[in-house]
C-alpha cells in the first residue's frame, strides 16, 4: 500500500516539475524537450507498478513491469528468435520488397498523366481499406512460413507509399520545371536533380505510415497460422495459456522495434531532407 | 468528369488482370477435380504436378482451364463469383426477409459497424480533447505529445489479445467493448494531430486582432480556434473513420469472434471456404467507402454553409 501511495505521489510531483520545466524559459532546450516526456513515462511505469502491486491485482490480468522486465530477461532466447522470425523475416523483407516497388511504380507511371490521375483516386481509396483481412487468403497461399507474412506486409505498404510518392512527384511547381527546361535538362535529369529531391518529404512520409503498417501486417498474419517461433505466434499461444509476462515482453519488443523503426526512418529522413522547413531549427 | 475516365479505365485494367490471374493460379485445383471426374489429364496425379509450372499445365491441358472459372473453393475467386457470393449472403436474404440472420453480411456488418463507430466516437472525443488540452497547456505539449506519437508506432494487434483478456477478466460483457477500444486507440492519433494543427491554423494577426477585443481564452476558442480547425478536423475525421473500421476487424481477427465481418474472414479461413472470405472484404471495403463517402459529404456542408472553400 505505501508503494502504492509512494508512487502516485511521485507521479504527481514528476507532472509538477514538468509543469514548472514547461513554463520556465528554458524550455525549447533539446535537454528539456527529451527530459520532459522521459521523466513523465518513468514516472508512469512507477506508477503502474505501484497500482498493480498495492491493490494486488492478479498477474494473469496485469503483471507488473518489473515482472515483465524480469520475464524479459529471463527468455532473450525466445524473443530473439521471435524477433528474427517476425520482424527480420517477415516484417523487414516486406518492407523493402513493398516500398521499393511502390516507389518504382510511382516513378513510372507519373511519366502518364493519364494514369496518374486514374491511380491515385484508386490507391487513395484502397489506402483507406481494411486490407489486413487480406492476411488469411495470403497465408493459404504463400505457406506458413515468414513469406507469407512478408506477402501480407508488401500489400499493405504497397498503397499508402504509391500514393504519397506520386503526389511527391507532383510538388515542383510550373517554374521550377520550366527553369530545367530552359537548362535543357533531359527527363532523368529533372528527375533526379529536381523532382525526386523535392518528392522526399512525401517519399518518407509513406515510408514512416508503411513502417507501422509492416509491423501490423506481420505480426497479425501470424495468427492465421505459423512456425511454431514468432511475436504473433507468441502472443496469440501466451494469453491462451495464460504465460501473460511473456506477452507483455513480447509486446515490450513489439513497441521498443516499432519505435526503432519510425525513428530510424525519421533519422534518415533529417539527414536527406534537411532544406526542408520542417526539419530547419 | 476529368478524372472518372481514367478511373474507369484503371479500373477495368485491374479487372482485367484479375481475369488473367485466375487461370494458373486455379489451374491446380482445377485440373485435380477434372482428374477426380475421371477426366484425362496430363501429366497424371496430384503430386507428379506439382513438379511442373502453372504455364506448362495450361498449355497441356488447355480443356481445363475454362474449370478455374467456376471452381467452389477457388484459390482466387473471380470477381462475379465474389459478387454473387456477396449477393447471397446480403440482398438475397433481405429478399427472403431474413436481413438480420447470422448467415447474413449485413447483420455481421451492422456488429462491425457498432463496435466501429463507438470507437470512433471514443477516439474522436480523446483526440479533441487532447488536442484543446494539448493547444492550451504548454506541459500537455511537452509531455503528452511525443507519448501519443510513440503510441502508434506501437503495432496495437500485438495487444489486442491483451486487451480482450483484460476486458473479459474485468468482467466486461460482451465483445464490442474491447474491440471499440482497440479501434479508438487507432483513431484518436490522426483526430488529434489533425486538430492541433487545425487550432494552431490561426494567424498570429487574428490572435492579436482577438486580443486587441480583449476576447478571453474562451471566446479566442469558440469564435476563432474552434471554426479555423473544421476543414482539419474533417480531413483527419475521415482518416479516423477508416483507422477505426481497420481497428474493429484487427480486433475481430485473433480473438475467436463469432459474429462481425473480420469473424466472418477467420471462419472462412478455418473452415476453408475463401468464398466468404473475399465477400467479408469486399463488404467491409463498401462500409469504408460508404462511411469516408458520408464524412466527405457532411465536410462538403458544413464548410460551404461556412463560407469556407472546400
Amino acid at each position: 500500500m505505501t508503494l502504492l501511495i509512494f508512487s502516485v505521489v511521485i507521479w504527481c510531483a514528476v507532472w509538477a516539475m514538468n509543469r514548472q520545466i514547461a513554463n520556465s524559459p528554458d524550455r525549447d532546450d533539446r535537454a528539456a524537450r527529451i527530459f520532459v516526456p522521459v521523466v513523465l513515462g518513468g514516472a508512469t511505469l512507477f506508477l503502474w507498478e505501484g497500482l498493480v502491486t498495492g491493490l494486488g491485482v492478479s498477474p494473469v490480468i496485469l503483471p507488473a513491469p518489473s515482472d515483465i522486465a524480469a520475464t524479459f530477461a529471463a527468455s532473450t532466447a525466445i524473443l530473439w528468435e521471435d524477433f528474427v522470425q517476425t520482424v527480420l523475416k517477415g516484417a523487414l523483407t516486406g518492407y523493402v520488397i513493398g516500398c521499393t516497388a511502390a516507389f518504382v511504380i510511382a516513378v513510372l507511371i507519373d511519366r502518364s498523366s493519364f494514369l496518374t490521375r486514374g491511380l491515385l483516386p484508386i490507391g487513395n481509396f484502397v489506402a483507406a481499406l481494411p486490407i489486413v483481412g487480406i492476411a488469411p487468403i495470403l497465408v493459404s497461399w504463400f505457406g506458413f512460413d515468414w513469406q507469407s507474412k512478408a506477402a501480407v506486409v508488401v500489400v499493405m505498404v504497397f498503397f499508402p507509399m504509391l500514393v504519397n510518392t506520386v503526389q511527391g512527384l507532383r510538388e515542383t511547381d510550373a517554374m521550377q520545371r520550366d527553369l530545367m527546361r530552359t537548362y535543357a535538362a533531359g527527363y532523368l535529369q529533372t528527375l533526379v536533380k529536381l523532382r525526386l529531391p523535392a518528392a522526399m518529404p512525401f517519399v518518407f512520409n509513406g515510408l514512416k505510415i508503411a513502417s507501422t503498417l509492416a509491423l501490423i501486417g506481420a505480426i497479425v498474419a501470424e495468427y492465421f497460422g505459423s512456425p511454431t517461433r514468432g511475436m504473433g505466434f507468441r502472443i496469440s499461444t501466451g494469453v491462451g495459456s495464460l504465460s501473460i509476462d511473456l506477452v507483455w515482453a513480447e509486446i515490450a519488443v513489439a513497441a521498443i522495434v516499432g519505435t526503432l523503426l519510425y525513428g530510424g526512418v525519421s533519422w534518415i529522413e533529417k539527414v536527406v531532407t534537411f532544406w526542408h522547413p520542417s526539419q530547419r531549427r | 468528369m476529368k478524372t472518372a475516365f481514367p478511373v474507369l479505365v484503371v479500373l477495368a485494367a485491374i479487372v482485367a488482370l484479375w481475369y488473367a490471374a485466375v487461370a494458373p493460379m486455379n489451374i491446380r485445383t482445377a485440373l485435380d477435380q477434372a482428374e477426380r471426374a475421371g477426366a484425362a489429364v496430363e501429366p497424371a496425379g496430384a503430386r507428379e504436378r506439382l513438379e511442373v509450372s502453372v504455364w506448362r499445365l495450361m498449355i497441356d491441358n488447355p480443356d481445363h482451364v475454362s474449370e478455374g472459372y467456376a471452381l467452389d473453393r477457388p484459390r482466387l475467386p473471380t470477381p462475379v463469383q465474389v459478387g454473387e457470393e456477396l449477393w447471397k449472403t446480403t440482398g438475397e436474404m433481405v429478399l427472403k426477409g431474413r436481413a438480420m440472420s447470422k448467415r447474413s453480411l449485413i447483420y455481421h456488418a451492422s456488429i462491425t459497424l457498432q463496435s466501429t463507430l463507438w470507437g470512433f466516437l471514443l477516439g474522436t472525443t480523446l483526440g479533441i480533447l487532447g488536442a484543446v488540452a494539448i493547444v492550451h497547456s504548454r506541459v500537455m505539449d511537452m509531455s503528452v505529445m511525443p507519448w501519443a506519437i510513440i503510441s502508434q508506432t506501437i503495432p496495437i494487434v500485438a495487444l489486442a489479445p491483451m486487451i480482450i483478456v483484460l476486458s473479459a477478466q474485468l468482467g466486461i460483457e460482451g465483445r464490442g467493448v474491447p474491440k471499440a477500444i482497440i479501434s479508438a486507440y487507432l483513431c484518436y492519433f490522426p483526430v488529434l494531430v489533425g486538430m492541433v494543427k487545425g487550432l494552431r491554423a490561426p494567424t498570429a494577426s487574428q490572435l492579436d486582432l482577438l486580443r486587441t477585443y480583449n476576447a478571453s481564452q474562451r471566446e479566442t476558442f469558440f469564435k476563432l480556434r474552434l471554426p479555423a480547425s473544421l476543414p482539419y478536423l474533417f480531413t483527419s475525421l475521415k482518416i479516423g473513420i477508416a483507422s477505426a473500421l481497420v481497428g474493429t476487424i484487427v480486433g475481430e481477427l485473433p480473438t475467436g469472434a463469432i459474429s462481425g465481418l473480420g469473424a466472418r474472414i477467420l471462419i472462412g479461413d478455418q473452415f476453408g471456404t475463401p468464398l466468404a472470405i473475399w465477400a467479408a472484404l469486399l463488404a467491409a471495403a463498401i462500409l469504408a467507402g460508404v462511411l469516408v463517402t458520408l464524412l466527405d459529404i457532411l465536410q462538403r456542408v458544413t464548410l460551404k454553409r461556412m463560407g469556407m472553400p472546400t
